[in-house]
């Protein structure tokens, strides 16, 4: 058994840098596990539409090219494992194409495995009126059942460790919670207990300061301005130990800084009480961590502290709520804000004279102070700024109406309108997100090594 | 002493924040610099104070959980995003700005 293991993220989201995980193995040519993290609260309803067009896809395709970008490295005989929430809707389908890759490459000795049984969306569908409640809003279920489009439970490490027991060098799930996929990692290494609570909490607690990527080296730092070498911060290293203590690192050769600062600030990302983080694994408080400054960007971190999870599995479910478009204009002059104001209000006016009344506007003068709704003071002497106009409608022909109208504006509005050229505004399906709570009794994980 | 003619200490003199979404409310991370300073945000950014100040985006319930082992307060702040995700009009959608806004806020 392993000493000590290292563990990357190479990937905060469906969309982050491609080329990510190769030059984290490069730059760190022995770690032990890659994980890669694709899906937020509504990426699963962008899978659905994709599988909707085409039965075979529902995952993050982007994926697949990390795999061939990592091929060079399983050539050489490189022994990095490989942990992704990619599946999505479709793990079983990604696993396949994984599967092709691999061969296709003469990698055949290399396993894929596969997790699944988070989708429970027949389980929603057919439930008891009264379950499913919306654990934000408290609405119930039966108001949005009809329009329910994708329903996943948030499941846990334990058959992300199986898959790598059973020898798999790389695991595709579905709704696995970010974090598990770091906490499998090392159940599997250390042969860790699931109720070694501690444990368990501090892979957790490390699982979460790497799951959003360069955010814990300097990106989105409130001292950004001063972090070295911007253009290419490291991704996230944990150095993890068997007694679960670890240390949150980088590659000494990528900018960026691990500090006391950015660990902290990447620490709260996210979270409501602090001293009760849910996770599949464990329920976890952060009230005890310790961090310590070993050296440069080395920050050790121990006392975390665990308990038994929930006895209800989280459930990320959407529904199709409706369409949306957004149109953006520059306007310029020494009177801008009020022109963009007006010229906010004559686009609206234009399309319910035609009879498209959206059900919901967004109107934001960006630079006046309307992005964080005037907290920061309110500005009226700007001599540019940008007009944003969003609207919703459950009808898709309001949004559609909107989306013509934006560009005319140019032409029919105030003195100074420019900057239109990323063309007619795109109308966008809507999915509500619907929290919910389902019994663990009833999901059931599972893996399986693809032949 | 600072007279008046001074400009006020903003809380990014002393203090860095992040801000995230979860669902259509955001947290807010508030995190001292300097241990000295703990206190003073402890005392003075009340649920109340930052309920107050971002009165206009319409938040619900403010939560302030104390995190002292990280000289952090961490707030959550119900319903401040206009429904979250993608049903949010808005183009801070997911609270993104809220950690840089609070720095302005004058102490």
């Amino acid at each position: 058994m392993k000493k000590q293991i290292k563990i990357g993220n190479a990937q905060a989201f469906w969309g982050d840098q491609p080329g990510a995980a190769a030059r984290l193995v490069e730059t760190c040519p022995d770690l032990d596990f890659l994980t890669l993290d694709y899906l937020a609260e509504v990426s699963l309803s962008i899978m659905a539409i994709q599988r909707e067009r085409d039965p075979d896809a529902g995952y993050a395709r982007d994926f697949l090219e990390v795999v061939r970008s990592l091929l060079p490295v399983w050539n050489a005989g490189g022994t990095v494992k490989v942990i992704t929430n990619a599946g999505g809707l479709n793990p079983p389908g990604c696993a396949r194409e994984i599967r092709a890759i691999l061969d296709e490459a003469g990698l055949a000795n290399r396993n894929v495995g596969v997790v699944t049984g988070d989708d429970v969306l027949e389980l929603l569908r057919s439930g008891e009126p009264s379950s499913f409640k919306n654990t934000e809003t408290a609405e119930p279920f039966d108001s949005i059942r009809d329009r329910l489009r994708t329903a996943n439970a948030y499941i846990g490490a334990t058959p992300v460790a199986e898959a790598l027991r059973a020898g798999a060098d790389i695991v595709v799930t579905g709704r696995v919670a970010d974090p598990s996929l770091t906490v499998g990692a090392a159940i599997a290494a250390f042969d860790w207990q699931t109720d070694d609570w501690d444990r368990i909490a501090a892979a957790t607690v490390a699982g979460h300061l790497i799951e959003c990527g360069t955010q814990m080296t300097g990106g989105c730092s409130t001292d950004w301005m001063d972090v070295p070498g911007q253009a290419d911060l490291g991704f996230p290293i944990i150095e993890m130990e068997a007694d679960g203590s670890f240390v949150a690192t980088k590659a000494e050769s990528t900018g960026g800084r691990v500090s006391l600062q950015t660990v902290k600030e990447q620490l709260l990302y996210e979270i409501g009480d602090p001293g009760r983080y849910l996770s599949p694994d464990a329920t976890v408080s952060f009230l005890g961590l310790d961090l310590e400054e070993l050296g440069k960007d080395r920050i050790k971190i121990t006392g975390a502290r665990g308990g038994p999870p929930p006895v209800t599995y989280k459930v990320s479910a959407t529904w199709h709520d409706g369409f949306r478009a957004e149109g953006m204009l520059v306007i310029v002059g020494n009177n801008a804000v009020a022109k963009a104001r007006r010229a906010g209000e004559v686009l609206i006016e234009r399309i319910e004279r035609k009879g498209f009344v959206p059900d919901r506007t967004a109107m934001e003068v960006i630079g006046s102070g309307d992005v964080t709704g005037g907290a920061m003071g309110r500005r009226t002497d700007l001599v540019e700024c940008v007009l944003r106009v969003a609207v919703f409608s459950t009808d898709r022909a309001v949004a559609d109406a909107f989306a013509k109208e934006v560009a005319p504006l140019v032409t029919s509005g105030p003195q100074g309108v420019t900057g239109y050229t990323s063309g007619r505004p795109k109308v966008r399906p809507v999915f509500g997100y619907w929290p919910c709570l389902i019994d663990r009794e009833n999901v059931k994980p599972r893996m399986e090594i693809v032949s | 002493m600072k007279s008046d003619q001074q400009k006020p200490v903003q809380l990014g003199d002393i203090a860095f924040a992040r801000s995230g979404d979860k669902g259509s409310s955001a947290n807010v991370a508030v995190f001292a610099r300097e241990p000295e300073h703990y206190p003073i945000l402890v005392e003075k950014l009340t649920e109340a104070r930052v309920a107050e100040f971002f009165k206009t985006l319409g938040p619900g319930r403010v939560t302030r959980y104390e995190v002292p082992n990280l000289l952090a307060l961490n707030f959550v702040i119900d319903g401040v995003l206009d429904g979250g995700g993608s049903r949010s009009l808005r183009v801070d959608s997911q609270g993104k700005a809220l950690g840089q806004a609070i720095l302005e806020l004058e102490l």
